[in-house]
């Protein structure tokens, strides 16, 4: 197994902070009591678990109360959409976005079936919303909005408080998917228009396998695991207290860092950027250049195909990800590109680099120095070489 | 993170044979050109060939690829392979070939290969001369998947040739099914139909690619000899055209002239089929042993 590679898919997944390994290892060893026990040594650990909570709480800006812990972003992103339409059974309608996560996207699917209505708002160019057609799609019978914060693929932020907004207005419970954003930018339910929101441990340097759904206070909601009384009886099962200790800690350290963290990468993001536009021709970058993760870029290159960039990059010691049908399961490319409109040339070679507070600037100096020899070598062996190559131009468009 | 063979990474990181190949002045040497797959789709292949004319034969080939890992290993694998044959040699290779060559492709991947021996076809057909209309009965079919362009002529080919059996296997191999998947209920429908046909085929000795058994007069048999050449006939003779459709038969018992036997796998899971394969090894029984032989197919036990 590959160590030390540079690793620039953070927004997959993070690497497990030491501080917290240091700080749930504890709970995996000594203290491995159930905090519903009535004995002092569930107990004990029943007050690491609340004091987990306040981290997590403090970090979102929300009071320890509104905090549920999941097993992960879906769980979340699932009881979340489940609890607002059983709290509201008479409507029927939803919307959500054709750029969200699988996580809401699949489910809101399955929903249609089940004789729901789902609106999915597309996406320009840059990857942004249209208000006016949130605001269009927007009634009396819509129950559930649910958006995300910031875009996996491209870093695009989304408006939150503009859409939390225009939904109040009509009455419909708001769910936002913040599994990227957390821990990227500074968040203050308090002063939000969200109603619950989702987060993941292992987006922000906790393990897998925990995750939040903040649900704020009031708001009705009903249970998607039903069992005992954990989480005030709202999600129930036995809570994984390492993963929870670890999440708590992760927050803090989220907190502690942030804004120089956010700051750093944003450079060093931009830095790569810059120089990969600078020195290879035919590639841009796909979203919204200025509402954007600062630790996220996604690039496209012209005429070749993203897993072969991902294979040599790889040869380098370098992680990063693509948005190419080939890379993943799927014969398709990324939904999310495609919701954009990019031209086929750019779809498949998209290649995203995502940073986090461990990225150095020494890993970034040694992609920008790799890349542009590797797709000089692709495109090479490439049978497009321009948008004008004439057998580009005979291509009549097999997908709609 | 898909896993790929050593051979499939060794080209793809060394490919051989990349690049065009010019038209050339030489005397009696032409090059020729062949193109399938897409941007759209995400996956092309150019093929060229520099073919000696007297002889047919292929004196270079070089390729131009726009796609994953596989698909350049793929085609690498494939101008190796078809490097030093005459052009109707180089027909006779297969997409399992180029996969074989590789030592073998993630399943998911197949269509890499399929995409080479395409190209491989419509490079020679080109030289050729001869009109894809005529010749390309892929795109003669009705349109089955619409995301990816595919007809169901290209999707027989594809499973008589490889032998595949589930829906999942066809979007593998050509991709069709793989978009947005409304396309799958009528792929299954067309393996089908080509397990029937090839059930029938059996059943039909003239049109049988399978070499005809030596007859041994059924008067002369023992019992023993008889059961052995019952069982010789089902494993050369009939076995071999069910596992290529993803079916099975063993011999169960013989009673006389009564023989049973077990349908396995596609085989035996729905009644027509079973009907269908009953005449069929019923007739081939027949013609090899004797005219009074009824087969039966027997319920597994469990
Ligand atoms: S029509 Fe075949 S996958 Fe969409």
């Amino acid at each position: 197994m590959q160590k030390n590679c540079i690793y620039l898919d953070n927004n997959a997944t993070t690497k497990v902070d030491p501080e917290v390994v240091e700080a749930m290892m504890p709970y995996m060893t000594d203290f491995y009591g159930n905090p519903s026990s009535m004995h002092t040594f569930g107990g004990q650990v029943g007050k690491a678990v609340k004091q987990a909570r306040q981290q997590v709480a403090a970090l979102l800006g929300a009071d320890d109360s509104e905090i549920i812990f999941t097993s992960c972003g879906t769980e979340g992103d699932n009881a979340a959409i489940r609890a607002a339409l059983l709290a509201q059974p008479e409507k029927r309608h939803i919307i959500t976005t054709q750029v969200e996560h699988p996580a809401v996207l699949n489910v809101c699917k399955q929903l249609e079936t089940q004789g729901y209505t789902v609106t999915y708002l597309s996406v320009n160019g840059k990857g942004q919303l249209d208000l006016d057609e949130l605001e269009a799609s927007l009634t009396g019978n819509t129950a559930l909005v649910t958006i995300m914060y910031a875009n996996n693929e491209t870093g695009v932020i989304f408006p939150i408080e503009q859409i939390g907004l225009r939904v109040k207005e009509y009455g419909a419970i708001f769910h936002v998917d913040a599994v990227q954003a957390v821990g990227k930018i500074p968040l203050n339910m308090k002063t939000s228009t969200v109603d619950m929101l989702t987060m993941s441990g292992h987006k922000i340097h906790a393990p897998k396998g925990v995750g939040v759904l903040y649900v704020r206070r009031g708001v009705r909601f009903r249970p998607f695991i039903i069992g005992g009384q954990q989480e005030r009886g709202r999600r129930s099962g036995t809570e994984n207290v390492p993963g929870i200790i670890a999440l708590g800690k992760a927050a803090e350290l989220e907190m502690l860092h942030l804004e120089e963290a956010t700051k750093r990468e944003r450079k060093l993001r931009d830095r790569l950027e810059q120089a990969i536009l600078t020195k290879i021709p035919d590639c841009e970058v796909n979203g919204d250049p200025t509402q954007r993760l600062p630790n996220t870029t996604n690039i496209g290159f012209k005429y070749i195909e993203g897993e072969a960039i991902l294979l040599y990059l790889n040869q380098h010691g370098i992680c990063a990800s693509s948005g190419s049908a080939c890379s993943s399961g799927s014969l398709e490319p990324s939904h999310v590109l495609r919701a954009m409109g990019l031209p086929y040339t750019i779809l498949h070679g998209s290649i995203r680099f995502s940073l986090c507070r461990y990225t150095t600037e020494a890993e970034i100096d040694q992609v920008i120095a790799v890349m542009p020899d590797i797709i000089q070598r692709l495109r090479d062996m490439s049978p497009f070489k321009n948008d004008q190559a004439g057998w580009l131009q005979a291509q009549t468009l097999a997908h709609r | 993170m898909w896993e790929y063979t050593d051979k499939v990474l060794e080209l793809f990181y060394n490919p051989k044979n990349q690049g065009e190949i010019e038209e050339t002045a030489e005397q009696n040497v032409k090059v020729a050109t062949g193109e399938v797959g897409s941007i759209a789709c995400g996956d092309a292949l150019r093929l060229h060939l520099k073919v000696q004319v007297n002889t047919d034969k292929i004196l270079d080939a070089r390729f131009q690829t726009f796609g994953c890992t596989s698909a350049i290993a793929s085609s690498s694998a494939l101008t190796e392979l078809v490097k030093g044959l005459t052009l109707d040699e180089a027909l006779a290779v297969t997409n399992k070939d180029i996969a074989n060559y590789l030592g073998g492709l993630p399943e998911a991947k197949m269509h890499c290969s399929v995409m080479g021996q395409e190209a491989l076809e419509a490079a020679i057909f080109n030289y050729r001369g001869i009109e894809r209309e005529v010749h390309d009965d892929d795109d003669e079919g009705a349109l089955i998947c619409t995301c990816f362009g595919i007809s169901d002529t290209k999707i027989r080919r594809v499973i008589r040739e490889n032998s595949l059996i589930t829906a999942e296997e066809v979007t593998n191999y050509v991709k069709a099914g793989g978009g947005c998947g409304s396309c799958l209920a009528t792929i299954d429908d067309i393996i089908k139909e080509v397990q029937r046909e090839s059930a029938l085929e059996i059943a039909a000795p003239a049109s049988n690619k399978i070499a005809v058994a030596t007859k041994i007069a059924p008067s002369t048999l023992t019992t023993v000899q008889k059961i052995a050449l019952i069982q010789k006939v089902l494993d050369e003779e009939v076995r071999p055209v069910l596992l290529a459709d993803g079916g099975d038969v063993e011999l169960y018992d013989v009673e006389g002239d009564k023989v049973k036997v077990l349908l396995q796998g596609a085989c035996g899971s729905c009644s027509s089929s079973t009907a269908t394969l009953k005449i069929a090894i019923e007739a081939r029984l027949r013609d090899r042993i004797s005219q009074s032989i009824v087969v039966e197919a027997v319920e597994p036990l469990f």
